[in-house]
């Protein structure tokens, strides 16, 4: 199926290629502003204190010398907070899941490292910083639970599941016998580290005061709708009342989908003092919130002798807070990858001593297809068998864990196409058979798979009598391309030159849509701009046909294209009218439409939606010295239409990148004794730097997807899956050694594994 | 970041009397770890007195070697014609460090003075002998994979983070110093101190000195060299085992050797026993091996740092071997010689 | 004694001279503020970034008299008399050598989708023109290492490198 953009021009000018990012002119000159360089008359600056321990109680906390600093203006406490909703419910934001959401200042009690546990706001920021080093807190402190691997003992089937987070489907088949009776058995437990999002823009909200009373927050947000009904739920705020924007986020990875206690604060404050206020977390209070946290998973593989699947059993236990049944999607990956009859998966949570994990990039696949994916290869192994045909032999061709066949999955054309890339061909398959000079050399893959999904979501068009076209909804541009794919759906759908559109975004004020994440943004938003566009695009054919002496006189919608800012007859360009003709001659000040996008509810009933990725990776590394290089990547990417080839490499190389640092680098690490992440810097937990990032090739093979009219299926999560494993696996070939243990730092390759 | 008063004298008689006797200030140059910890409270000075004006950026001539003025930038000295020449192995250790922006302002002085990288030194939150005598060693115990496996004591188990400072062991630089009583030289070795029962206290710098200079002596190290540093990434990553090697060799003998380890301890570790052990000796992998097991005898793991002591070994003998194949390694290409 | 403060506590500020983008500057400082809350918080000089505040990151990085730094790690006091340029400066800088608009490496960096949510750019960018400024970093791999100081979490890296490497092939960016 071909999409057509243009109503009836059977051709996209824009929608498929490389434009440059549209807001790339603002980015490069520093002009773009976030959530935390937004100005305001009366501005004061709020500084946090966090707490030094992980759980108690406050038993004394101490302001007066911070109060007496000069441009101090109140330092505000659980002694002295202003009241706010007492109904834990109406902290729940859009993407919280069960729980009763941590809420600052609340009490004397400390359920976290790093809790805030005041806040000092000031005329200026270093009177700020300065008077909360003053404030002098007392704990009564108790012993912290963090470990999740000693806490797996203690796990439990969450009794609320988390909305919109599949659980586990039922076990089918006999998968505990299968695996008993198979001839070729794998069974391993496999670890990662605790990771933390670390946007290179920490979490930072400005609550200005308006001279009528009503608020404008720009807030650090991947949709600005949740924070406005955040407020409204634990301050008592009606929608009217707080404009909520964000045209710039500095990185999210799903740090800014909930409200974060800055927000609050900022709220408590401003409302309080009658002033805006801004609250900016350092880097070390980017710890004090939402991570990737661990969840401890034993994978079992039966297979026979030719490596044909019969029993799979993937088990998951993951951390969660005291307060918050996080949940995620781990093991049910595992189901629709490979195609079995006996198969059991199982999920449960631990209760920790830390901060309610939260969704970062591809949340739960990230960590469910790391151990599936190295489990698949150890089978390679073990049977003899190349990785890349063992995944070919079994291939699920359907989502056995709902029953349905998928709308569409090209994962066979992308290991063909990322295999030929890598030079898979000339792999010897036998651990430790390449070397380059002191090197050892490793060639690993692994597939990766994220669900396609789509958002209720809504978009606004205005057509401005000078052929000016703005568009927008409230979803954020989180750095993925947003404001420049909607921009060239819009042209393209009305016939308008890039420059004749404007989008805008991150704003409440704009029509209703969505927390920017799941990768859902592009066939939500996107399916709505268009549908916008095209609803002007009938009104002004409409008027069009109307005028006097109309070139369009007697011709149909269908036989009309809109092209460089007109309406022309197709086929025949000496009918045409100009967009600015029509809207002049009929005396049309602007045309207006919303246009909505949901879920296409009949292919959902029929099919499931996926992305998928063959990802190949080479490793070196210096054995003697347990030195990991990652020295090249091919990501082969299956993930249905490409609006902006340029845009869209560049969200699979930034999954790449972050899926190295899994690998390789990242570990926030957790002191058990004191319950707190000791390494919370950015010279000391490890993100990937330039050095470590080889060249890498992403491949989009052709995928024809129905699930929307755009034929897209999101690209935001897909790039990181399956890297981790790829490069874990690389490793394994390389050395010989496996590696159950991410990420695989100097020590582990040295060690006994 | 507390309040403090700011000074900035033009001459090094004026700093050190704007110092004087108070414990609370603090010279500042770079400011790239100063700045830094008074960021985190561990660093409250008093009164910061700004060096930067004082005439102490020149690198000169002196005694046939060079004289390195206390406020060249790390940058300056690691692109500088002489020392690129005549010490590719200082050069080599301070690119391997930081990043390009810090090298730009970290001063000469200042990377000797820099403080250790310990997590729980760094957080206020946390008991720390080297932050606040007598308090505890918090990493002990704790997250210490980053930790010293030479010269620890049971109140301190921070390791010095400097590659600059390791291939100044190396090259047996010598620290000028000015002060209230007047000028004196220290031998880097003598320089840094190990933590013992006073970790407070980094280096054998007396109550109001300035370093002036910073002098390499005539001996340098041309050809056989290296300055190998493993971390947890490829670079801007402090050192989890460093080696500056230099070897002067007759043949395949070795005349001449000196070795320096970084991220092991709370100073540059040099062992001048295992250097004489490698006088004399064929440079083969046995020699070098024999010398790492000597220098390693009285390595002590933490609780999560062991592995620092097997790779400490191989990387002794990894860096001997490029240091005698006259192989130096790269900081740029990543693939280890 | 070219400055003295005072003493300690006082809130006294100091006045320095700074050139600014091209702009002479005269400015009362407090002696804790950085350059980089001066440029931030009182001259709305938005564009550099603070990512860490600690010189962890590079998202702050500015050129000192044509010198990258991380101008989170300086005091705005003791760089009395100093020429900085900022991102804001950039397109000015370019424009003094009778360039149009943008630097060469801001466009550079448009083109190759050098930046994804673009926190890291200003300091990429101030970063990349003090690499070429520097003049020591020619192959791929010497670009990698020597903007290794810039961390970018949405992972444009290759595509920096691209971007910086067409630049200095143009003939560098001054």
């Amino acid at each position: 199926m071909t999409v057509q953009f243009s109503p009836a021009a059977g051709r996209d000018r824009f929608v498929g290629q490389a434009i440059s990012r549209i807001d790339g002119p603002a980015k490069v000159t520093g002009l773009a502003k976030y959530a935390g360089e937004f100005a305001a008359p009366d501005l004061t600056y709020g500084v946090v204190v966090s707490s030094a321990v992980a759980k108690g109680r406050i038993a004394r906390i101490d302001a007066a010398s911070a109060e007496a600093v000069p441009g101090v203006v109140k330092v505000i406490t659980h002694e002295n907070r202003p009241a706010t909703s007492q109904k834990p419910e109406d902290y729940q934001d859009a993407v919280a899941p069960p729980g009763a959401p941590f809420q600052a200042l609340a009490s004397d009690s400390i359920v976290f490292s790093g809790q805030p546990v005041a806040l000092v706001v000031a005329e200026d920021f270093e009177t700020a910083r300065y008077a909360a080093s003053l404030v002098r807190v007392e704990y009564e402190t108790a012993a912290p639970l963090t470990d999740v691997a000693a806490q797996a003992g203690e796990a439990y089937d969450p009794p609320t599941k988390r909305n919109g987070i599949k659980p586990p489907p039922e076990p089918w088949g006999d998968a505990a016998g299968a695996f008993d009776a198979s001839e070729i058995r794998v069974n391993g437990r496999y670890r990662m580290a605790d990771e933390h999002h670390n946007p290179m823009e920490p979490h930072a909200s400005t609550v200005v005061v308006e001279k009528d009373g009503t608020y404008t927050v720009y807030d650090k947000i991947q949709g600005v709708a949740n924070t406005q009904a955040y407020l409204g739920g634990a301050f008592g705020l009606k929608p009217e009342q707080v404009r909520v924007l964000n045209p710039y986020l500095g990185g999210g990875f799903g740090s800014g989908l909930r409200p974060q206690y800055q927000l609050f604060l900022a709220m408590l404050a401003a409302k309080d003092l009658g002033r805006s206020v801004r609250v900016t977390l350092t880097r070390d209070q980017m710890w004090s919130f939402t991570y990737r946290s661990e969840a401890v998973q034993t994978v079992s593989l039966g297979a026979d002798r030719s490596g044909k699947l019969q029993a799979l059993k993937h088990d998951a236990v993951q951390g969660t807070s005291t307060y918050e049944d996080y949940q995620e999607v781990i093991v049910n990956w595992s189901g629709v990858l490979y195609e079995c009859d006996n198969v059991a998966l199982t999920y449960s949570l631990t209760k920790l001593d830390t901060p309610t994990p939260g969704d970062m990039r591809a949340p739960g696949a990230v960590t469910g297809v790391y151990a599936i994916e190295t489990a698949m290869d150890e089978l390679a192994y073990a049977s003899g068998q190349d990785p890349v045909q063992l995944r070919l032999k079994n291939y699920s061709e359907g989502d056995q864990t709902e029953d349905k066949p998928f709308g569409s999955k090209e994962l066979r054309e992308a290991f063909r196409q990322g295999a030929e890339a890598f030079g898979w061909a000339s792999r010897k398959p036998e651990p430790r058979s390449m070397r380059e000079s002191k090197e050892l050399v490793g060639w690993g893959m692994a597939t990766g798979i994220w669900e396609s999904m789509m958002m209720q979501s809504s978009a606004r068009a205005v057509l401005g009598a000078d052929g000016r076209l703005e568009v927008g909804n409230q979803t954020g541009d989180i750095g993925t391309g947003t404001y420049t794919i909607l921009t060239q759906i819009a042209a393209d759908t009305l016939g308008l030159p890039l420059d004749h559109v404007t989008t805008k975004l991150g704003d409440t004020h704009l029509a209703q849509a969505p927390v920017a994440g799941g990768s859902w943004t592009a066939a939500s938003s996107g399916t709505a701009v268009m549908k916008a566009c095209r609803d002007i695009a009938e009104q002004a054919f409409r008027l069009a046909r109307g005028m006097e002496n109309s070139p369009l006189a007697n011709v149909d919608f269908e036989r009309v294209v809109f092209t460089n800012g007109r309406i022309e007859v197709a086929g025949d360009p000496s009918k045409s009218v100009a967009l600015t003709d029509v809207m002049k001659a009929t005396g049309t000040e602007k045309l207006e439409a919303t246009g909505e996008a949901a879920p296409d509810k009949d292919f959902e009933e029929k099919y499931n939606a996926y992305t998928h990725s063959a990802v190949f990776a080479e490793v070196k590394i210096d054995e003697e010295l347990g030195v990991v290089r990652c020295t090249r990547v091919v990501s082969a990417i299956a993930a249905g239409k490409v609006l902006n080839p340029k845009t869209a490499r560049s969200q699979i190389l930034g999954g790449v990148v972050m899926g190295i640092g899994s690998a390789l680098h990242e570990e926030s690490m957790l002191d058990h004794r004191i319950g707190r992440f000791m390494n919370h810097n950015l010279g000391e937990y490890h993100v990937p730097v330039h050095a470590d990032i080889p060249d890498i090739d992403v491949i989009f093979v052709d995928e024809e997807d129905k699930a929307n009219p755009l034929g897209v299926k999101g690209l935001g999560e897909i790039g990181i899956v399956g890297v981790a494993a790829a490069i874990s696996n690389a490793v394994f070939h390389a050395t010989g050694k496996r590696i159950r243990h991410l990420p695989i730092t100097i020590d582990k390759v040295l060690g006994e594994g | 970041m507390n309040r403090f008063d700011y000074v900035r004298p033009n001459t090094v008689a004026e700093a050190v009397q704007a110092l004087g006797a108070d414990p609370a200030a603090r010279f500042i140059a770079g400011g790239t770890n100063l700045i830094d910890l008074m960021k985190y409270d561990v660093e409250r000075p008093g009164r910061l007195v700004d060096i930067t004006r004082l005439p102490l950026r020149d690198i000169e001539e002196r005694d046939g070697g060079l004289r390195i003025g206390a406020l060249v930038t790390n940058a300056t000295v690691a692109y500088d014609s002489a020392v690129k020449e005549r010490y590719p192995l200082l050069s080599s250790a301070i690119l391997a460090g930081a990043s390009a922006q810090l090298r730009n302002a970290a001063s000469t002085g200042g990377n000797l003075l820099q403080r250790t990288r310990c997590y729980y030194f760094y957080d206020t939150a946390t008991p720390c002998n080297k932050r606040e005598p007598g308090t505890g060693c918090s990493a002990i115990g704790g997250v210490n994979r980053i930790h010293a496996i030479l010269g620890a004591s049971e109140h301190c188990i921070a390791t010095h983070p400097s590659d600059m400072a390791v291939a100044l062991a190396a090259l047996e630089a010598v620290v000028q110093v000015s002060g209230p009583n007047g000028d004196r030289a220290i031998p880097i070795a003598e320089f840094h101190r190990l933590p013992g029962d006073d970790p407070a206290k980094d280096t054998n710098l007396a109550p109001g000195e300035i370093i002036v200079a910073v002098d390499l002596p005539a001996k340098s190290f041309t050809t056989n060299f290296t300055y190998l540093k493993l971390r947890d990434r490829l670079s801007y990553a402090f050192a989890l085992v460093s080696v500056a090697a230099a070897l002067e060799l007759d043949g395949q003998t070795i005349r001449t050797a000196r070795l320096a380890l970084g991220g092991v301890a709370h100073k540059p570790w040099r062992n001048t026993e295992a250097e004489a052990l490698l006088q004399g000796e064929p440079a083969t992998r046995e020699t070098f091996a024999a010398a790492a097991d000597l220098i390693l005898r009285e390595a002590k793991p933490q609780s999560t740092n062991g592995f620092k002591i097997e790779l400490a070994r191989r990387a002794i003998v990894r860096g001997l071997e490029q240091a005698a194949a006259g192989t130096p390694q790269s900081q740029s290409d990543k693939r280890i010689q | 004694m070219l400055i003295d403060s005072g003493s300690p506590g006082a809130a006294g500020t100091i006045g320095i001279s700074l050139t600014i983008n091209g702009e002479r500057r005269n400015i009362q400082v407090a002696p804790w503020t950085t350059l980089l809350d001066l440029l931030r918080e009182r001259l709305d000089l938005t564009g550099t970034k603070k990512g860490c505040d600690h010189g962890q990151c590079g998202a702050c990085t500015v050129l000192v008299d044509g010198t990258r730094i991380n101008s989170c790690l300086t005091l705005a006091v003791m760089k009395d008399g100093a020429e900085i340029t900022t991102v804001e400066g950039l397109a000015s800088l370019a424009a003094r050598e009778g360039k149009n608009s943008l630097h060469p490496i801001q466009e550079a960096f448009v083109e190759h989708d050098a930046f994804q949510c673009g926190y890291c750019t200003p300091g990429q960018l101030c970063s990349s023109v003090g690499l070429m400024n520097e003049g020591h970093a020619h192959s791929r791999d010497e670009i990698r290492e020597a903007m290794s100081g810039n961390i970018c979490r949405c992972g444009a890296y290759t595509n920096i490198v691209d971007a910086i490497e067409d630049v200095m092939q143009q003939g560098g960016a001054r």
